[in-house]
């Protein structure tokens, strides 16, 4: 026995002794020590290249340097070592597992070498991009009184020397990217009033850039920046207005301090007119009857100025929404050719089943023209000139009755972005289809902080369309200049998957409930290369390149609405089909031999 | 920079110096002087936790009475009578009559005040049932929204968020969705009519995050 302690006494001694150099080294103690797991020692990691506005304009075809990789939101790389012809090689390089449940969605952010990971409940990898070797882990310590819909991340912002992450508890943080010394951190709104944040934080014009997630806990929606250095409030711009502003006659009475508009996905960005675009979320509660009016900016696009704030033009994809339609996806920002001209244009396949293509004018956001992806029994028509939908009022949920309608609230694409690839003017939607809903509007009581939701969720069903035998999940791909649909490959199971474009001719996404990763030509949709993960793959994938080799990198990590669309559908199946739960980065290269 | 009071759990961290309270993250200058008085707190900690114990956010204690959360009586004592058999759960807060305080500074004490059949109680429920009136915690074990829904039917509560359905009748037992352990009961008696709270909840209250 006593034999035993020892080495246990030296082992422990030693470690102690270790620990203590490495912080010393480190100089853990000077900040937040409790939060901070350092995976290697400060010397020991690469040299960190400051992120300055002009890369994050033009960012080197070598990284991925926020959310959608560049500020258009087109989710593309230029790297075409992984290409068409030898995909099929593609095997796995290092893997990472983050030792947490729940959902798995921030893409991998990387920046010469260092890639940055988030996941739920706010904990902050930093890996070394070549081989996955910890860096240093910041875990926040989140409050636990607190209310997670959402538990996921969806990634940083990279700006200067500084990785920023929103936070569940509705704080913006900014770490020191080398070391993970928080430097700042500024409360963005009173989590106990409903507030969270789930996005990626968007650094553009010496500013960092986020939305608040509550739209079912009876928030007022807004996007507010921060001055990237000091986290000094710089503007803040609400998406309902309060009266008297322009838009405030589309909300009766006191509905726009609990309106919701929720704002949780990252905004894309024009950096030649330093605007912003951001996807708005649906009014609350649910049941577009408890606040008559068009509820203006909800459900929209809104083009804000950078440096003010300053609204400069917005489009309403629909107005007085009753389906918990977020159109919270930025549109993506590309030029495509309509009547023989080039339109300045943002593309945003909907949450309400309709591909939407508009023009960014100077001041203001043009409608062209809008068609449906996926099976849409609600709008009876749209005008021409406007864009304004005309609704099937049957199929518009109210309070007190019960109402189905296509496509369901989780709607024909969800949060999980599409792609653009300019080579070959195909738009990649994640899509889903045959799904339809089932609402039971009632009343709502606003409570601080509690769940203000106007539907009977005890009564929240999917319903099958017939073809739903065939397929629910799709990925699309659309021609942006004939608005034509080029192909699609169809899924069983339903489709939560990012996509990633690249310049090799392929198109990367999981998203189905068999945990596979696949890559697919993106010329025909021809399936060229999978990989079965550890979950569902509902990550953002990325790619980038290290020292001549490129990299595919994503996380599989199922859970939050796609699993309960698993549930639902489950239960209207009749199957029993489980998707495991459980974070793991996945990071893909050629087979070394045909490297080289 | 504006920094904020946390909903720190000062009495559970009393109970647990292990609990990861916010006032012991210090991560700027506001935290850092959190943390300062956290060590002052420490050194005379006999005293300090008891001036820590904020009655409006302390769980329920035993002899508590219960009153209404919401609505037109919100505050007002409930008395067994007030519940009727299988209807929807009142959702609650405990009351210290001694000094007036509602413990509603912490949702962690919002709770679902249901009366069942005691006939048909399991007898793991013996120690927190009172007559069939059975008191669980309102915050869902997955990520903490307020258990809402309910079926009288099948007395089933269940959770707007993410679709947890527990069993009433059955110690909260999880049926089914993402919810890993059963709601925590808080025990209950009545005493000449008067319903109070018997002692501390079965288990903690509240989700934890799963970690490696
Ligand atoms: S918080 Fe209740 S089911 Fe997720």
């Amino acid at each position: 026995m006593n034999r035993r302690k020892h080495p246990i006494k030296l082992g422990l001694l030693i470690l102690a002794l270790s620990l203590t150099s490495a912080m010393q080294a480190d100089d853990l103690f000077n900040n937040n020590a409790s939060n901070l797991k350092s995976g290697t020692l400060l010397k020991d990691r690469p040299t960190y290249s400051p992120v300055t506005e002009q890369r994050l304009t033009k960012p080197e075809a070598r990284n991925w340097l926020m959310y959608r990789g560049t500020y258009d939101s087109q989710g593309y790389s230029p790297l075409d070592q992984i290409n068409a012809k030898n995909v099929h090689q593609l095997k796995p390089s290092w893997t990472f597992s983050t030792g947490m449940r729940e959902a798995h969605q921030a893409p991998p952010v990387v920046n010469d070498g260092y890639m940055f990971v988030t996941t739920p409940h706010n904990h902050l990898l930093a890996l070394d991009a070549r081989n996955g070797e910890l860096l240093w882990r910041y875990e926040r310590e989140l409050p636990e009184d607190q209310v997670q819909m959402h538990p996921t991340n969806r990634g940083v912002a990279l700006h200067g020397d500084y990785v920023y992450m929103a936070t569940a508890d509705a704080y913006l943080v900014a770490l020191n990217a080398r070391t993970g010394k928080v430097e700042w951190e500024q409360e963005v709104e009173d989590y106990a009033s409903g507030y969270y944040m789930t996005m990626a934080p968007l650094a553009a014009s010496g500013k960092i850039m986020v939305g608040v997630s509550g739209g079912e806990f009876g928030i007022r929606g807004f996007i507010a920046a921060f001055d990237a250095k000091t986290g000094k409030p710089a503007w803040k711009t609400y998406t309902i207005p309060a009266p008297g502003e322009p838009g405030s006659e589309s909300w009766p009475g006191d509905t726009w301090k609990t309106g919701g508009v929720p704002v949780w996905i990252t905004g894309s960005y024009d950096p030649a007119s330093k605007t912003t675009y951001w996807g708005t979320g649906n009014g609350g509660p649910w049941m577009g009857d408890a606040r008559p009016g068009d509820n203006l900016y909800a459900t929209s696009v809104i083009a804000l100025d950078v440096d003010s704030g300053k609204l400069r033009g917005h489009h309403q994809y629909h107005w007085n929404d009753s389906w918990d339609w977020d159109e919270v996806s930025a549109p993506l920002l590309l030029d495509f050719q309509r009547n023989g001209k080039t339109v300045k244009g943002l593309v945003h396949p909907g949450r309400n089943g309709y591909l939407w293509f508009l023009e960014r004018g100077k001041e203001k956001i043009n409608f062209v023209d809008a068609k449906p992806y996926v099976k849409q029994d609600v709008f009876k028509s749209i005008d021409p000139v406007t864009g304004r939908p005309e609704y099937n009022l049957e199929r518009k949920p109210a309070t007190g009755k019960v109402t189905t309608f296509c496509p369901s609230s989780w709607g024909g694409k969800d949060w999980p972005p599409a792609a653009f690839n300019p080579q070959t003017r195909l738009l990649y939607i994640p899509a889903n289809d045959n799904v339809c809903g089932k609402l039971k509007g009632q009343e709502a009581e606003y409570r601080e902080g509690q769940l203000y939701l106007g539907a009977a969720l005890e009564e929240f069903e999917v319903v099958l369309h017939e073809d739903a035998k065939d397929y629910i999940g799709e990925l699309q791909a659309w021609n942006v200049d004939t608005a034509e649909k080029a192909w699609s490959v169809k899924f069983k199971s339903h489709n939560w998957g990012p996509i990633l474009a690249t310049a090799g001719d392929l198109v990367f996404a999981g998203g189905t409930n068999d945990r596979y990763f696949r890559a697919y030509n993106a010329r025909s949709g021809k399936l060229l290369w999978q990989q079965r993960t550890n979950s569902g793959v509902i990550g953002v994938p990325v790619s980038y390149e290290i020292d001549g080799v490129q990299y595919i990198a994503v996380q599989s990590g199922y859970g939050v609405d796609a699993e309960r669309e698993q549930a639902l559908l489950n239960l209207s199946k009749g199957t029993t089909t489980y998707v495991p739960q459980g974070g793991v980065i996945w990071v893909f290269a050629l087979e070394k031999e045909n490297n080289q | 920079m504006k920094t904020k009071a946390r909903n720190c759990p000062t009495e559970s961290s009393a109970a647990n110096p292990g609990c990861p309270c916010r006032a012991n993250a210090p991560t700027h200058r506001g935290r850092r002087r959190a943390l300062k008085l956290g060590l002052l707190g420490a050194a005379w900690s006999p005293l300090t936790v008891f001036a820590a114990r904020k009655p409006g956010k302390m769980r329920p204690q035993a002899g508590d009475h219960l009153v209404f959360a919401y609505g037109e009586r919100q505050g007002e004592i409930i008395s067994p009578g007030d519940l009727t058999l299988n209807a929807k759960p009142i959702e609650a807060y405990p009351k210290q009559l001694a000094s007036n305080v509602i413990r509603d500074r912490s949702r962690l004490n919002a709770l679902l005040l249901v009366r069942l059949d005691p006939q048909t109680l399991p007898p793991t429920m013996d120690k927190y049932a009172a007559n069939g009136l059975v008191a669980y915690s309102a915050v869902c074990t997955h990520t903490g929204c307020t258990v809402e829904g309910w079926d009288p039917a099948t007395q089933q509560m269940s959770c707007p968020c993410h679709g947890s359905q527990y069993a009433a009748g059955n110690a909260a037992k999880v049926l089914m969705g993402p919810a890993p352990k059963p709601l925590a009961m808080l025990p209950l008696s009545i005493n000449s009519g008067e319903l109070t709270v018997a002692g501390a909840f079965s288990r903690k209250v509240g989700f934890k995050v799963n970690k490696y």
